[in-house]
């Protein structure tokens, strides 16, 4: 982990406090055992507790849930404001506890005991658990307090330390515990069950993605995706950028290719399936205008099997990408020295020469950038398939069909499997991508 | 021992110039050399495809309907009429659900927090990141880096029944989840998603700039006497703006133009533009000149944010933003 650039950290020493004695140790030591124990037992206790029909949430009289009704009765542009100062506020005390925490004296060590304990309490409170659990909650949220302060206590860094670190990391990563971590793994384990989220089943979902049709196309599709979508897109994008380094009106050059990146993948799509339109007659789709005015009949491009409509699905994505690929590639165009290239071209290498030679090597970092992070974009797509086809005719990829399976057919099994195998196909990638941005960021 | 006189040159600045102006056309040959006309024409080329399909429906925004309906767009050069009715059809239809002018205000009202939030709560992370020294650190940093390979398709299901039926552990429910149905306009559960999706990138690439602000600078507020707090906010959120500024462009752009997570966490009454557009697209069906303008209406907003704030929108970009 040398190679990620994590800086010296700042340690305030200072704030030091002076050794404590041995018996302050021992209380606090015991304090925290038995905080911890506490936590533990009330766990277990939870975990074995018998379930409880309709016991009613209990609540402080103010919760998020309250928060949010209250929020939600307004004006969508009102609470735009609303929402802002609200977090303003709480991130401001978040920071005044910051400030205040590794103060030394005995009314900042108050301050520590008593947000320590708090904090917790409110937290969980303010998500109203149910009344046959309330009691086991509270005590977990004591046992948390408990520990959090011993550890700030015993801490070598002095007073204060731990809990400002816990502070400044809490938030994030308890959202990120929440919302990504125990949903990942909720997800892969759910897999393995069927319909109904109960039987296991082991591994038919996984035999359904690759033999049902709509499983099997959305594999294959993908794969076609993850092939062409990053190479076509990078080639066109490095051609173009090639082309246009040092030319007259660059700049609007690289605007036009540039902008449909900013337009959303909806927008995208129905101005693509204007350009694919199908009918008889005359023709208002350009694509069937041109293929008309050559004598040919028109064709429904986005139900043209086997594998013509994921190409047209294909060409709105690369429309999109190469835009992307452009504007880094020609920043690393750029970034290439003129003498290299001007002490080839006094070897007599031609500008293609030079190019191969000089330019691509050169910018090999770039190119692997891009070609990693278009290939992730394109094995998540949704918004396209959603928009032009809805998945019909054959034309679904997992990032799709995970989410179709789920909406209209309530197959949590299958949605699972089908996003598993979405992340095994990413995750590769990812790590390369990953090795590939710390490598360029040494070099710079 | 003989003194060594030292000859200062004298500054010719006749063959000073001389130089100057030989390298001047040096790097013109080259240059022309680099890009030859046939490039530049192919690259014209290249760019006049890549701006037709955004063109054409442009233009057929414009056009009255019964005209859109019967021939190309590609007519109006010859028959030219045009109209701002499809724009107000557009804005106004809808029926009993959201029209396209009401899913408007929602879609600034979910991406303006969403971007807020994350941004917060992630500099704070980024900051304990790059300048708080505590065990665990890197393993944790590439941990919470790696969190981007989860797709957001993997944790959709579980997160929203996290929202809607709260937590249970081993069958005993501990919190409920949020009780939102009769409220009229919820975003609670949109902020909180897209707050959710965007933080391991955010992390990364505020602490990525956080981490190279000058040591001195931090020191010399220590010096002064300022804690942590005082430092993150009177130091380094004025220092890392532009690097907030960047993500939080790159942010506002990928939630106002996000279908998925809308389509899974936002209530029927709280649907932002692409939602709308989406269903609307499908019941306007054949009707181009609705469907065009229903598109611009949509996509206004991103483009006069892509032509204003571009240097900033490439500049994260390069920063290595790698969302998709």
């Amino acid at each position: 982990m040398s190679q990620t650039k994590l800086t010296e950290p700042l340690v305030f020493h200072d704030e030091k406090q002076p050794p404590k004695s041995p018996r302050a140790r021992k209380i606090a030591t015991i304090v925290a055992l038995a905080a911890g124990a506490l936590a533990v037992v009330a766990v277990i206790l939870l975990w074995l507790s018998p379930p409880v029909d309709d016991a009613p949430p209990t609540s402080l009289g103010f919760s998020l849930n309250s928060f949010f009704v209250w929020l939600g009765g307004m004006h969508p542009l009102v609470q735009i404001p609303i929402v802002l100062v609200v977090f303003g506020v709480v991130v401001g005390l978040v920071l005044v506890l910051i400030e205040f925490a590794p103060r030394r004296g005995r009314a900042y060590t108050w301050l520590r005991i008593a947000a320590c304990f708090v904090l917790p309490l409110l937290a969980f409170m303010l998500l109203r658990p149910y009344q046959n659990a309330v009691v086991y909650v509270v005590a977990i949220a004591l046992g948390l307090g408990a520990l959090l302060f011993f550890a700030d206590y015993r801490s070598r860094e002095g007073a204060g330390y731990v809990f400002q670190l816990v502070i400044f990391l809490a938030p994030a990563l308890l959202l990120l515990l929440l919302g990504l971590i125990y949903p990942a793994i909720s997800t892969f384990f759910q897999s393995f069950f069927d319909k109904s989220g109960e039987q296991f089943v082991g591994l038919e979902n996984y035999i359904w993605t690759f033999t049902n049709a709509e499983g099997f196309w959305s594999v294959i599709n993908t794969i076609i995706w993850a092939l062409f979508a990053p190479t076509l897109s990078t080639i066109i994008g490095l051609a173009y950028a090639a082309f246009i380094d040092r030319a007259r009106g660059e700049k609007i050059l690289k605007v036009l290719v540039f902008m449909p990146v900013a337009i959303s993948f909806v927008g995208a799509g129905i101005i693509w399936k204007f350009i694919y339109d199908y009918r008889q007659g005359e023709q208002i789709g350009l694509l069937n205008a041109i293929v008309t005015m050559f004598g040919g009949e028109p064709v429904g491009w986005l139900d043209a099997q086997p594998l013509i409509n994921t190409f047209a699905l294909l060409a709105v994505f690369i429309w999109t990408q190469t835009g992307f690929a452009m504007v880094i590639l020609s920043a690393a165009i750029k970034a290439i020295p003129t003498e290299q290239l001007e002490a080839a071209q006094l070897d007599g290498a031609s500008a293609w020469q030079r190019f191969t030679n000089v330019t691509v090597p050169g910018i090999r970092s770039s190119l692997i950038v891009v070609l990693t992070t278009i290939t992730i974009a394109s094995l998540k797509v949704y918004d396209i398939v959603a928009v032009m086809t809805g998945g019909r005719s054959n034309s679904s990829v997992l990032g799709f069909e995970m989410v179709n399976q789920q909406q209209r057919f309530q197959s949590y099994g299958h949605s699972s499997a089908l996003a598993v195998v979405l992340f095994l196909f990413v995750l590769p990638l990812i790590i390369y991508n990953a090795r590939q941005m710390r490598k360029q960021k040494e070099i710079r | 021992m003989s003194t060594v006189t030292e000859t200062k040159p004298e500054f010719d600045g006749r063959a000073a110039r001389q130089v100057a102006r030989e390298t001047r056309r040096h790097e013109k040959t080259a240059q022309k050399r680099l890009t030859s006309k046939t490039a530049t024409l192919i690259a014209i080329v290249i760019a006049i495809f890549w701006t037709i399909p955004t063109f054409s429906l442009f233009v057929t925004s414009f056009r009255p309907g019964s005209d859109s309906q019967t021939t190309g767009w590609w007519t109006v050069f010859v028959d030219p009429a045009f109209t701002l009715d499809n724009y107000y059809d557009a804005l106004t239809s809808g029926g009993t659900a959201l029209t396209l002018g009401q899913s408007f205000l929602n879609s600034l009202a979910i991406a303006i927090p969403a971007t807020a939030i994350p941004i917060a709560l992630a500099s704070l992370a980024a900051y304990a990141f790059a300048w708080i020294d505590f065990k665990g650190k890197s393993g944790l940093f590439i941990f919470v880096f790696a969190l981007q390979i989860v797709p957001i398709q993997m944790a959709l299901v579980p997160l929203l029944s996290l929202f809607s039926r709260g937590l249970e552990i081993n069958g005993v429910a501990v919190f409920p989840g949020f009780e939102l149905r009769g409220v009229e306009h919820s975003f609670a559960t949109v902020w909180i998603a897209h707050a959710i999706f965007a933080m391991p990138l955010a992390i990364f690439l505020l602490h990525n700039f956080i981490s190279e602000i000058p040591r001195e600078v931090i020191e010399a507020a220590r010096v002064d006497g300022a804690g942590h707090g005082q430092i993150f906010f009177r130091m380094i959120l004025p220092l890392a703006m532009p690097a907030i500024a960047s993500f939080g462009i790159f942010q506002f752009l990928w939630v106002w133009n996000d279908l998925l997570v809308a389509t899974i966490f936002a209530p029927s009454s709280s649907l932002p533009l692409t939602q709308t557009l989406n269903s609307l697209s499908g019941s306007w069906g054949d009707r181009w000149y609705l469907q065009s303008a229903g598109t611009f209406i949509s996509i206004i907003v991103p483009l006069i944010v892509f032509f204003a704030l571009q240097r900033f929108f490439v500049r994260g970009l390069l920063a290595g933003a790698t969302k998709g």
